[in-house]
């Protein structure tokens, strides 16, 4: 099936791993100059703005580049630690936002230290039975169990139901990315970069082109309450360009074409909805960004950046794994 | 030792100093602030650049600080603190050693409530800023709300959850001339609450 003559694929695994992040930082070095030249020429204040933006946005992918790249140099216990991390302060800022009352204290710390710390320890072992059952199983037993110790029948659903969603999103979710960089397939060693260098395009490109499409369109929004440009026409378009992506970096995955495009449409479609499951929750607790500016918290707007992924990666590590059980 | 307490500070908090009425500069100055919970020291002297925590100091209570080798290496060698005694001993003043603490040229970090509120708006002020105000004109009297932190560590845990805080530092406040103490403490009440970030 998987017949390809491709030279590159004679390379150690570790030159072709080099060369993707050549090509990555090269792609973004070539972003950088041409957002510079662009933002150079005069412009409205609008215009002005929306360099701003991209210029941010841009920023918001050097750093996610050279953090995928660190994860990737520094070896399991590396990336484990890399991505630990950033679980955790995008926890932080999602329970700031999200209003919790005095009696979740000890779940809290239950979520922080104890399930945050062990589901990286597992990915880090590469225990990946126990990683995936781990959260949707004890964990969430256990936290009710500490809510209802603390004494406090007071919304008692409606809390525990943040604090697991808190889990299930930056915890859960953002510890399969790791994950795949640890995944040892047959056949397939040490080139789990490659899986979640294509997570990432995927749900990047998903994510671009609905903006655009729905931008260009400007079709009736489904829900809009939540989300005032989000169409099904749009929606299907990014999923398609995930596809698209899917199939054109087919041959650095381990599988063929038609599945990797089937891969990669199933990513961008999570990370699409799940972009909207995270805008609801926005618009519930009352704000617009993560990282709105005038808020309370002064938060750092790294939910914003992270969220799409947290949902693609589980569906996206579940299937890569599926089809080679 | 101070470093690894700030970076610990910031991970946890966030500690974001918004410097909306000021800059941060190293004047001599007082903070004040309202206060709900334990970590609140912590948090301004975190929030605050490096070279203005050396001279910024927190007030401790004797008793209290002193009474174990780790509580008084902390407040001695960790923050610099100056210990004041809750008791009052024969007619001296209770003060003088943050008078003393000023005429050296240091920074004070005070609350001004006296005791940990764990209502929305603070408690009315007690006087001890006052009388610092009029004897040290010079120094600058920067009032600061702190949010969140409650939620971090409500009274009672010991154990700190990490949830994101803000100090927001607010305009100098001064002493107008001739006037009388009841007046300068609500202001700089109404300082302090003017320093809160709006909520939305």
């Amino acid at each position: 099936m998987n017949i390809n003559l491709h030279p590159l694929r004679e390379w150690p695994v570790n030159s072709q791993v080099a060369l993707l992040f050549v090509a990555l930082f090269g792609l973004l070095l070539m972003a950088s100059v041409a957002v510079a030249w662009y933002t150079m020429r005069e412009g409205t204040a609008e215009r002005r703005e929306r360099h701003e933006r991209m210029q941010r946005d841009l920023r918001a992918v050097w750093i996610g580049a050279v953090v995928f790249w660190l994860a990737w140099v520094s070896g399991p216990v590396g990336a484990t630690l890399t991505f630990g991390l950033f679980s955790f302060l995008a926890l932080r800022e999602f329970i700031t936002l999200v209003r919790t009352r005095r009696g979740d204290h000890r779940s809290l710390l239950l979520a922080f230290f104890a399930a945050l710390p062990l589901q990286y320890l597992l990915v880090g072992l590469r225990a990946f039975d126990l990683f995936t059952v781990f959260v949707p199983v004890y964990v969430f037993l256990a936290i009710p169990v500490a809510s209802a110790l603390a004494g406090a029948p007071q919304r008692f659903l409606e809390r525990n139901a943040k604090i697991q969603w808190g889990i299930m999103v930056c915890v859960y979710g953002l510890s399969h990315a790791p994950a795949l960089l640890l995944l040892d397939l047959p056949r397939y060693a040490g080139r789990g970069a490659f899986l979640l260098f294509l997570l990432v395009m995927a749900t990047a490109a998903a994510q671009i082109v609905q903006e655009l499409a729905s931008r260009k369109l400007r079709r009736r929004p489904v829900a809009r309450q939540i989300d005032r440009s989000f169409s099904y026409r749009a929606f299907f378009l990014g999923v398609l360009a995930a596809a698209a992506v899917g199939a054109l970096l087919f041959w650095i995955t381990p599988v063929d074409p038609l599945r990797a495009a089937a891969m990669a449409a199933l990513a961008g479609g999570c990370g699409n909805l799940g972009e909207l499951v995270m805008r609801a929750l926005k618009k519930d607790a009352g704000v617009r960004y993560w990282g709105n500016r005038s808020s309370v918290t002064g938060a750092v707007g790294l939910l914003d950046r992270v969220a799409p992924l947290c949902f693609a990666a589980p569906v996206f590590f579940h299937s890569v794994r599926w089809y080679f059980n | 030792m101070g470093l690894l307490l700030a970076f610990i500070a910031r991970l946890i908090t966030g500690a974001q100093g918004h410097w909306k009425g000021c800059p941060p500069k190293a004047e001599q100055r007082i903070y004040f602030a309202n206060h709900q919970s334990h970590l609140d020291w912590v948090l301004i002297w975190a929030a605050l650049p490096r070279e203005l925590r050396q001279r910024t100091r927190p007030i401790a209570a004797r008793d209290y600080w002193t009474s174990s080798p780790f509580k008084q290496w902390l407040t001695t060698a960790v923050f610099n603190a100056v210990y004041v005694s809750r008791t009052r001993v024969d007619d001296q003043d209770p003060l003088e050693p943050l008078l003393q603490a000023l005429a050296n040229g240091d920074s004070l970090v005070i609350f001004p409530e006296g005791t940990r509120s764990n209502k929305e708006e603070p408690q009315p002020f007690k006087s001890g800023i006052f009388h610092l105000a009029e004897q040290f004109p010079a120094v600058q009297l920067i009032p600061a709300w702190i949010d969140n932190v409650q939620r971090v560590m409500p009274k009672g845990e010991v154990v700190p959850v990490p949830i994101l805080c803000t100090v927001t530092f607010g305009e100098p406040l001064l002493l107008q001339p001739g006037e009388d103490k009841r007046s300068f403490l609500d202001r700089a009440r109404m300082a302090v609450l003017a320093a809160r970030p709006g909520r939305t």
